[in-house]
């Protein structure tokens, strides 16, 4: 059977929105396959991954706050991808965003007041833009590909890291571990309600998807991102300037994935460890993706990559999974969607045998 | 500085080369026909997996190595069928390979922590093998070897066959190409394969040669450095080579530094351990400004859809 | 020239049906051995369709090929070489960063010693008076060596027969002629051409037969040198012949668009460098620029928008504002709007609907912005106005750009700039791969345009579509550009000339300004 693609003069609306749907039924089946042969409970845990923090009201706090960051990262990567800048470093910048954040603490740890955290989101919002106009100007100057730069600049904060928590910003009580002291009460963020563990973090997340989705929508800047990204030539035509266009999506991306880094600090973590790195920059990629580079759909997808989260650590107690198995789940999430995503711009068409052969 | 102090660095940084060299190569394949496969670390980190646990399981490295490189080949198969077959986006494809190339190989290999093999280290006899002087040349892996082999092999298949030829074409103008007669996306699937083979190969070589154990994420990001090789390369088999070795030099310059006293001692592990990924980054730019056109083949990254 | 009984190739009630277009009804004709004969019809009349069938790249889906009297099938391209049919096409399969050698190789079946191909190569070289060096890289020869290449690859085949699909429309009248005595070498020798051109004149000299197709039918098969070019344009186009409409009398006014001492930097690694373009377009004139491809329109049309703005203000003025440093943006607010060559990517978003594409260009001068905002049901009114003028088929301002057929894309496009009413209007190509009737309307909105006192530049290859239209025309060659010359009167040999470089024949290789030589633009 012989087939091609033949684009689709209207993107399919059906498609659109039962790709994702399916890519996640299918990563699930698969991934259930696939701990069966490796000798795990396969039904079980894919159920135990996916259902269980869904069914179990305990957990949605959990959500919430594995997703508030996710969705952060994701939303500012949706609009670099629209105009085709390929930013990797989202993990880095994040790190950038949390160095940022516990800089301004430790220079106001014996202070108090309400101005201390947001002078640290502030903070953290500039050290992640700064660390993004690294690959920006790279970029725009010297037409470096932001892929390879965005990434190794990961590697290299990831050591910066590791170096302050080691030397000058090291807990003094701290016998042996590398890690900043607790933030104080003015340095962390405050719950929503009393008892939960829901912070600010999440109802800024959710504003900031908002705040993207009219942006995106309605203006010129969101205009002349998706035209960059969908075709440049065009763009110049249009008067939109190209490096004007990779600087602002840059340190937009940059700066909401340090925002999310020291939410994250002064939230869920209240210092600053080696662990801190959990991925979720990388994380935010898939997110990104499977909430089709539209900012409420990354409000969804960072829903659905939290579960995989959560339920990845119930999992990791309750069946033995390497952590690292969530990668498989989430990698396979991005394969199925990227196929599925096909169909929304082509269908297939069969190339009819003709008489004594094909045609090419 | 003695003649065996020199040697032993040689020797540690040809180590050091060698899996990048490896995964380069067959990236730069790829490349070459105008593909481009970001997944090059999660194929390593599977080959890593594959080739340790079937020398764990049969006892013959070279079957491990055999293994890695079909391992690599198959899981590189999920990107060609994504991309070529599908149209999907590379960079997107590329990135989730890797993701999943990490998981995966966490998870079967999990089964092999704490275990270890025989290592994959000689091919000479051993009196040659492990001279403190010959062994400059003798004392390699066999893996070391077939690097080198399959440079020259390369830069003859790309140049001076009309296999190459072709492949050359596919990655220049698939148009073009198509109109002749040729199967764009057939040599790709192969040229991908290759890639997928060559990257399995590189990643045995963490788990069999330079730690004979088997980690979580043994690989450490170098397969990221392969790719920015390739760039610096101008896609010129012995450029590779020649950047392969300049980064092994700069990848084991902390224990250098550390042994030649001085300044370079006091600097803290962690600059080191970003050295290599900040040198890329100054690689790179230095490329940028050196050549007017990059000589990237110019369907690179370019999904290929034969017209109607 | 021999007579014999059996045709080199013969169609008979070919059929070729694609979802939504009968490209190819009933059509059939016959070519003798030796005989070149003409495929005539204007774009979209089914010849390239036809041809591609020959050629085996598609099958009919009805209707019979006879070989040297057998019936065939041609199952793929590779089949129709291995027969003795070669084909060049207007489209180059080439590649840019090989040299000429290897792309020669590359276009054979099998493999050939590099020393021998060459020697085969050198010896075709000489044998049809074809100049070419076997190691130069293809990015630097002129779009004339290059069809060379295809040439050359072609006749290594040995064919008996050689389609050659429209290849004069990117030659200067110069490499025409040179052309046509290799063509006419060939038949001499019993290889039979099949020559598709739309170009009336060209058919006249050198062709025995036409046959002529219209909208995927036979019209008829006649002999060009006994018919008039007017009979058989009618034949092509149909009834209704129409002439553009111009005003009669008309004087032109102040100078609207003033070209002063124009110099840009090659854009690129094998860019064309723009030296001293010097003119100037007057209210109601249409001003042209001839030239072949690759020698600086595509620069030229970029520094006229302002996506590549001078570092001199005094360059480039409109209506008295000197706008030589301004953007495109502030070119537009000036009233100056451009239509670049590629409609596709450059002039228009394929992946955008035609609302969103009007915001591309007319955003600030039809205030569709309000504080940073866009009004979209403002451009979604203004789209649907420039689809009934300009009578563009397509449903609605929601379909994308992609999806119109050449002609309506085009049409929309041009629609939406010249009812911007600007000022200028610098357009590039305008008529490329357009069917005759949207190119006529184009034309026609051009005129009028004019007639309401805009300026307007042509940049085109289409020496025949300048020739019409234009009332000035000046030549760019590489980067430079000529004196202006009045049309009514110029002569075509000098403008030949002009084209070619003034080196004549085109035989050696384009130098541009600088030393550059390179052909893209």
């Amino acid at each position: 059977m012989q087939f091609r693609l033949e684009k689709r003069p209207k993107p399919s609306q059906a498609a659109l929105y039962l790709a994702p749907a399916l890519s996640v039924l299918l990563t699930m089946l698969v991934g259930a396959l696939l701990f069966s042969a490796l000798g795990y409970d396969g039904i079980g845990a894919v159920l135990e991954i996916f259902t269980r923090p869904i069914t179990n009201p305990l957990k949605w706090q959990d959500l919430g706050v594995k997703a508030a960051p996710l969705i952060i990262i994701a939303v500012g990567l949706s609009i670099a991808y629209r105009a085709n800048v390929w930013n990797i470093g989202a993990e880095g910048q994040y790190v950038a965003g949390a160095l940022g954040g516990t800089a301004v603490v430790l220079l106001t740890m014996k202070m108090q007041g309400p101005w201390i955290l947001p002078t640290m989101l502030v903070c953290g919002v500039l050290a992640g833009m700064a660390l993004a106009a690294i690959p920006a100007f790279l970029k725009t100057r010297f037409e470096v590909n932001e892929i390879l730069t965005t990434l190794m600049l990961n590697y290299a904060i990831v050591q910066l890291l590791y170096y302050l928590l080691r030397t000058s910003w090291k807990d003094p009580m701290a016998f042996g571990f590398p890690r900043t002291s607790l933030f104080t009460a003015s340095q962390s963020l405050p719950y929503l309600w009393p008892g939960t563990i829901l912070h600010w973090g999440v109802p800024i997340a959710l504003t900031v998807a908002m705040i993207a989705f009219f942006v995106m929508g309605r203006s010129v800047f969101g205009f002349q991102v998706r035209v960059v990204g969908s075709a440049p030539n065009a763009a110049r035509h249009g008067g939109f300037s190209a490096n004007g266009t990779v600087w602002l999506v840059m340190l937009v991306s940059g700066g909401l994935a340090g925002l999310a880094g020291v939410l994250e600090a002064a939230g869920p973590f209240r210092q600053l460890v080696p662990a801190f790195p959990t991925g979720y920059g990388f994380t935010a990629i898939i997110v990104a993706f499977l909430g089709r580079l539209n900012p409420f759909g990354c409000v969804i997808a960072g829903l659905v990559l939290a579960i995989s989260y959560v339920g990845g650590e119930v999992a990791q107690t309750t069946l033995g999974l390497p952590s690292a198995a969530t990668g498989i789940f989430q990698g396979m999430l991005l394969f199925f969607l990227l196929a599925g995503d096909v169909f929304v711009r082509y269908r297939i068409r069969s190339t009819s045998a003709r008489v004594a052969g094909g045609a090419t | 500085m003695t003649p065996e102090f020199l040697v032993a660095i040689v020797f540690a940084i040809v180590l050091v080369a060698t899996p990048i060299l490896l995964a380069g190569l067959g990236e730069l394949v790829v490349e070459k026909a105008g593909v481009l496969n970001l997944g090059v670390e999660g194929m390593m980190l599977i080959g890593a997996v594959t080739g340790f646990a079937v020398t764990s399981l049969s006892g013959s490295p070279y079957l491990g190595v055999l293994a890695a490189a079909v391992a690599g080949a198959l899981v590189s198969m999920i990107f060609a069928v994504l991309t070529l077959t599908l149209s999907a986006n590379q960079v997107a494809t590329g990135l989730a390979l890797t993701i999943f190339g990490g998981g995966f190989s966490a998870l079967a290999g999990k089964a092999f922590l704490g275990k270890t093999v025989v290592a994959f280290t000689q091919l000479f006899p051993t009196e040659l093998a492990t001279h403190p002087i010959w062994r400059v040349i003798f004392g390699y892996s066999p893996l070391v070897y077939f690097s080198l082999f399959m440079c020259a092999a390369i830069a003859w298949f790309l140049r001076r066959t009309r296999a190459g030829l072709i492949l050359r074409a596919v990655g220049e103008n698939d148009l073009s190409a198509h109109s002749i007669g040729y199967s764009v996306i057939g040599v790709r699937y192969m040229a991908v394969a290759f890639g997928g083979a060559m990257a399995g190969v590189a990643g045995s070589m963490f788990s069999l040669v330079l730690t004979p154990i088997w980690a979580e994420g043994l690989t450490a990001g170098r397969g990221w450095i392969a790719l920015a090789l390739v760039v610096f390369s101008a896609w010129k088999p012995f450029r590779l080579l020649l950047g392969a070795y300049i980064f092994g030099a700069v990848m084991t310059l902390e224990v250098h530094a550390k042994a030649a006293g001085g300044v370079f001692s006091a600097l803290p592990s962690e600059f080191w351990a970003a050295l290599p990924y900040l040198a890329t980054i100054i690689v790179l730019v230095v490329i940028s400004l050196r050549r007017s056109s990059s000589g990237a083949p110019a369907c690179l990254g370019r999904p290929f859809i034969p017209p109607a | 020239m021999q007579t014999s009984a059996v045709p080199r190739l013969e169609l008979t009630g070919i059929t070729k049906r694609f979802p939504g277009v009968l490209a190819n009804d009933n059509v059939g004709f016959a070519v003798k051995p030796g005989e070149i004969h003409a495929l005539l019809g204007e774009n979209g009349a089914g010849k390239s369709t036809l041809v591609k069938m020959i050629y085996g790249i598609m099958q009919p889906d009805a209707g019979e090929i006879r070989w040297n009297g057998q019936a065939i099938t041609v199952a793929n391209p590779k089949a129709a070489r291995k027969l003795g049919i070669g084909m060049v096409f207007q489209h180059f399969s080439l590649f840019d960063a090989m040299t000429v050698l290897e792309n020669i190789a590359l276009g054979l079946d099998t493999r050939v010693p590099q020393r021998e191909l060459e020697a085969k190569i050198r010896a075709v070289m000489q044998q049809y008076g074809l100049l070419l060096d076997p190691h130069r890289t293809v990015s630097t020869l002129s779009v004339g060596e290059r069809q060379r290449i295809e040439i050359v690859r072609a006749l290594l085949l040995n064919p008996s027969l050689l389609i050659m699909d429209e290849p004069t429309s990117v030659l200067t009248p110069q490499e025409v002629e040179q052309l046509f005595v290799v063509l006419r070498k060939l038949a001499s020798e019993g290889c039979s051409i099949l020559y598709i051109s739309h170009k009336l004149h060209e058919i006249k000299a050198l062709c025995d037969t036409a046959t002529i197709l219209r909208g995927g039918k036979l019209v008829d098969t006649c002999d060009p040198k006994v018919e008039t070019s007017r009979s058989m344009a009618e034949k092509m186009i149909g009834a209704g012949l129409k002439e553009i409409r111009k005003p009669a009398g008309r004087s032109f006014g102040q100078e609207r668009l003033i070209v002063n001492r124009l110099n840009l930097p090659g854009i690129g690694p094998f860019g064309i460098t723009l030296s001293d373009i010097t003119f100037t377009a007057r209210a109601g004139e249409i001003f042209g620029i001839a030239g072949v491809a690759g020698n600086g329109q595509n620069a030229l049309l970029l520094a006229l928008s302002g996506e590549a703005p001078s570092s001199d203000a005094d360059a480039i003025s409109v209506d008295g504002a000197r706008v030589g440093r301004l953007t495109a943006k502030q070119r537009r607010l000036k009233g100056m709007a451009s239509v670049p060559e590629e409609r596709n990517g450059h002039a228009a978003v394929p992946d955008f609907s035609l609302s969103d594409n009007t915001i591309l260009t007319a955003r600030d001068r039809l205030g569709m912005v309000q504080g940073g905002l866009i009004n979209s049901g403002a451009a979604r009114t203004y789209a649907g106005e420039v689809i009934t003028s300009f009578a563009v088929k397509a449903q609605g301002p929601g379909s994308l750009a992609g999806s119109l057929s050449g002609g309506n894309l085009q049409k929309y496009i041009m629609g939406r700039e010249i009812m911007q009413k600007p000022g200028v209007l610098v357009v590039s190509q305008p008529t490329w791969g357009v069917d005759a009737g949207a190119a006529a309307a184009i034309h026609q909105a051009l005129v009028d345009l004019a007639a309401q006192g805009s300026a307007i530049v042509v940049i085109s290859q289409d020496l025949d579509e300048l020739l019409s239209l234009c009332d000035t025309l000046a030549v760019i060659n590489g980067g430079r550009l000529s004196k202006p010359m009045q049309v009514a009167g110029a002569d075509i040999h000098e403008i030949g000339l002009l084209m070619g470089g003034l080196h004549g024949t085109g035989t050696d290789s384009h130098t541009g300004a600088g030393g550059t030589r390179a052909v893209s633009s």
